[in-house]
């Protein structure tokens, strides 16, 4: 069951990258890309992270691709022209990926020790995980809060309408 | 060849997948040529990484793993939220979304 469900997921996940590259529309690399969030959704409660599953549909798959998507549709981005890009790009960027795949393929595939992953392995429940989060890693959690809220500020900011305006509120904001 | 016909997979698989994931990431940052969509690849570059803590998670029984995609997943948050901003604030600044024509810093 484990093996078929992988093969399934990690198909939609691939196809789903491979769509992204190849749809020239950016509102259908957004939804390939909402379908490669979902397929790793799945892949993460195979592998026992239950939490993360959760969160990722909800993180990623819901508010991150909602706010593309709302982008995507609040710019009216059309279709993208192709061209070949940069010269360094070809003669540096494409053969560096090939690089960099084969060495991540050989270093895994000549690993010891990397075991298997079977659906009798049990899940990771969200309590032990929120027993290390909120005892040993409290503080990064609530320096995280700060960021958000750092974050929030700054698209505020970023996104008002016009620079020099006298009314300095967040009334406008085109995204929170 | 034996665990391909059980029911387990082994986990270098989902390390390859996350590789590959990555690759496939890095190769949409070098051949889009609109700004949302090279934004969208860098999402699929911390995706494919955070499959691969995840993994590691599951391998050494570790719950620390998952927690740093926990923190993976709220900066990404805060990142898109930041970046699109930011995307809008070019859009409006220079009308276009292709890369080719927002070359100001270029040499």
């Amino acid at each position: 069951m484990h093996l078929i469900l992988f093969i399934v997921f990690a198909g939609f996940c691939l196809a789903g990258a491979i769509n992204l590259l190849l749809q020239s529309h950016p509102i259908n690399s957004a939804l390939s890309l909402i379908v490669v969030m979902t397929s790793l959704a799945v892949l993460y409660l195979l592998l026992g992270a239950e939490f993360l599953a959760a969160a990722q549909v909800i993180v990623y798959a819901g508010a991150i691709m909602v706010l593309f998507t709302f982008v995507v549709m609040l710019l009216n981005a059309g279709r993208e022209e192709r061209t070949m890009g940069s010269r360094s790009a070809r003669a540096v960027g494409f053969p560096a990926v090939v690089v960099l795949l084969g060495v991540f393929a050989t270093v895994i595939l000549k690993a010891h020790g990397l075991g298997v992953a079977a659906l009798s392995d049990g899940v990771t429940s969200t309590a032990e995980l929120s027993k290390v989060l909120f005892t040993e890693l409290l503080l990064p959690f609530e320096v995280t809060s700060v960021l958000i809220l750092i974050a929030i500020l700054g698209a505020v900011a970023l996104a008002r309408q016009g620079d020099g305006e006298p009314h300095a509120s967040g009334e406008r904001t085109p995204t929170k | 060849m034996n665990s391909l016909f059980s029911q387990e997979v082994p986990i270098a698989w989902y390390l390859l997948l996350s590789a590959i994931l990555f690759s496939l990431g890095v190769l949409g940052f070098l051949i889009k040529r609109n700004l949302i969509t090279i934004f969208m690849s860098i999402e699929l570059m911390l995706n494919a990484v955070n499959l691969s803590f995840v993994t590691f998670a599951h391998q050494w029984h570790a719950v620390k793993g998952q927690i740093f995609v926990f923190f993976v997943m709220m900066v990404a948050a805060a990142e898109a939220a930041v970046g699109l901003a930011i995307i809008i604030a070019v859009f409006r600044a220079r009308a276009t979304l292709a890369v080719d024509r927002i070359d100001l810093m270029k040499l």
